[in-house]
């Protein structure tokens, strides 16, 4: 059950942080990093069927919607890292999210599916219809990822709102790096994985 | 042998079929160490009614208290007599195979202090006056109440209960229960609470109160002596209870605005069903319930605000906690809302307790803690799954050393 992408965020979080995750999902990633980095975790997730099977997990889960902000929840600085993953592209606001993120936690982990990926390039500018792929799987009219991005679009906005790129990591499908993917990231990484922190003035 | 047999497959997640715990008898404890009362004043002895289901195993960490609400008994679940007509208050929940499953668990409720259905309230003879304690029954606290309630874990033998849990009045008192003995509770069980009430709750409160007091038939709360009972007022304070208790939408859906006999009658007779609803509500009441404890119970609810005395800072009031919190709402709860819920969550959260919340998708209002809502029995079962493993792991764990 583990997955490239998670040993790239796991390789990132020092051993008992804190960790929020949002939109956890089921909790399969929290699950992850409690065995291996005895994180301290919360989940923040808003679909029924997944709080219950997160809280069945044994996990702390709060059942919200992710668009109606997350500064109420929490006080400043409440978290070592906070996590959205495959996530932030589904969200109304994720240039507020990003913001209330890095005031809750130090640091903070974002994974998206790369719209410049080549096959999301070829099948937008050469057939001329939106991508559908293993990453973006639905149809236009009915998706919930409607903030769809690229790795320069992230990395425009993030300057734009100040804050720092730490690290920053693509993988293919499989959720697996390569020499290709790291020599052309911006056309070879089906998904982006990034760490990031408010840029210190 | 066969038994924990039987519990191993539990954990497996082997379905059983959920039944009753059956034929239940109430339970008495006199409890003769003096309780000192948050007004000040002091209740030498009192008794306490009970009812439990279940086994309370050899190690005596599978003992589970249920909290009541404000018009609540001990009698959550099971009947007293096969031919009763409704179960015990929260049978949906507690019974073998259930989400709080008496196959695993020793379920513990009782009736609060200043009730009216067999422990010590203003129906008892004050052994000072030799009279029904009637108005002059201390006012109690939440507070006051777990303190009782402490005194009756001891007598059964029980050093700390695996959770504590309750809806409304009775989540109030989960919570209490985790800022005043938090070694004695390992899970706290919230559900559709508050930590305080607002204006808006007290002004419900005080309009209930004043039906009751205003009532010719009260005679100033000694009304069993003048061989009175304030039907009125009480069935007033029910009635309005009840439209808190409902949501808009709930009301809709069970009577609309349908005509008992199908057409209006230009008078004031019951014509739509909601009043023949509120006023058979209100009239079976009064045959169950005291008035006095009423006023108590309802006062009990508006003195509660643990914060108050930490600075108005519930994180503070709540950070002697120690208990796993799980916290539950529902979407159209009005009386109690899942804000005043989110108010919970966030004070647990902001002292990193452990704590998990769900906002269940309801439409029954405020009554939607008693119903049997899949979700909200899913979150409840999971949870209460957990605890039981968590015992397992916890036993398992000291026979390691031994």
């Amino acid at each position: 059950m583990n997955r490239p992408d998670w040993d790239i965020v796991t390789g990132w979080i020092g051993e008992g942080a804190g960790v929020l995750d949002l939109g956890c999902g089921d909790g399969a990633l929290l699950r992850h990093l409690i065995a291996e980095r005895s994180v301290r975790g919360v989940g923040m997730e808003v679909d029924d069927e997944r709080v219950a099977r997160g809280v069945a997990a044994d996990l702390n889960i709060v059942q919200a919607d992710l668009d109606d902000g997350i500064r109420d929840w929490f006080g400043r600085h409440s978290f070592d890292y906070v996590l959205v993953s495959q996530t932030i592209q589904a969200i109304r606001h994720p240039e507020r999210l990003l913001g209330e993120m890095l005031d809750i936690a130090s640091e903070g982990i974002v994974t998206f599916p790369n719209m410049g990926y080549w096959r999301n390039r070829w099948q937008l500018g050469v057939q001329g219809m939106m991508p559908t792929t293993k990453a973006l799987p639905n149809p236009w009219y009915n998706t919930p990822n409607i903030h769809l991005c690229t790795l320069r679009d992230f990395e425009s906005l993030c300057e734009g709102l100040g804050i720092e790129i730490l690290d920053r990591a693509v993988v293919d499908q499989n959720r697996r790096s390569s020499p290709l993917l790291r020599a052309l990231p911006h056309w070879f990484g089906e998904h982006a994985i990034y760490r990031i922190r408010k840029r210190v003035v | 042998m066969s038994e924990s047999t039987a519990k191993k497959s539990s954990l497996d997640g082997t379905t059983h079929q959920p039944s009753s715990v059956g034929l239940v008898e109430p339970q008495a404890a006199h409890i003769d160490t003096p309780l000192l009362l948050d007004c000040g004043r002091r209740i030498e002895e009192y008794e306490l009614v009970y009812e439990t289901y279940g086994e309370l195993n050899e190690r005596a960490d599978n003992a589970v208290l249920i909290c009541h609400a404000l018009s609540g008994d001990h009698h959550a679940a099971g009947r007293h007599r096969p031919e009763d007509r409704k179960p015990g208050w929260w049978d949906t929940a507690i019974g073998p195979g259930k989400p709080i499953d008496t196959d695993r668990f020793f379920v513990v409720c009782v009736n609060n202090l200043g009730g009216c259905k067999g422990s010590t309230g203003p129906l008892s003879t004050n052994p000072e006056t030799g009279r029904p304690y009637g108005p002059d029954f201390p006012i109690l606290t939440v507070r006051d109440w777990v303190n009782s309630q402490h005194a009756l874990m001891r007598r059964l033998g029980i050093s700390r209960w695996a959770a504590v849990a309750g809806g409304s009045l009775g989540g109030m008192q989960v919570m209490q229960w985790a800022i005043s003995y938090p070694e004695a509770i390992a899970h706290a069980v919230v559900i559709a609470a508050a930590p305080k009430l607002s204006a808006q709750n007290i002004a419900f409160n005080e309009v209930a109160r004043q039906a009751i007091i205003t009532d010719p038939d009260f005679h100033d709360g000694r009304y069993a002596e003048h061989g009175a009972i304030p039907r009125r007022g009480l069935m007033l304070a029910r009635m309005l209870g009840h439209i808190t208790y409902l949501s808009d939408d709930a009301m809709r859906a069970k009577f609309g605005r349908e005509l008992r006999s199908g057409k209006v009658q230009y008078g004031f007779d019951v014509e739509f069903q909601v009043e023949s609803y509120l006023r058979y509500q209100g009239t079976s009441f009064v045959d169950r319930f005291d008035a006095n404890t009423y006023l108590l119970m309802t006062k009990a609810l508006d003195y509660f605000d643990p914060a108050a005395e930490a600075d108005d800072d519930l994180a503070t009031a709540l950070a002697p906690a120690t208990a796993r919190f799980l916290v539950v709402s529902f979407t159209s709860d009005w009386r109690f809302s899942p804000v005043r819920s989110k108010e919970i969550v966030r004070a647990l959260l902001a002292t990193g307790k452990s704590v998990s919340y769900a906002e269940v998708e309801a439409h029954q209002g405020h009554d939607a803690f008693l119903m049997p809502i899949p979700y909200y029995h899913q979150v409840l079962r999971g949870y209460f799954d957990n605890i039981a493993r968590r015992m397992t792991e916890d036993a398992g764990t000291e026979e390691g050393y031994a």
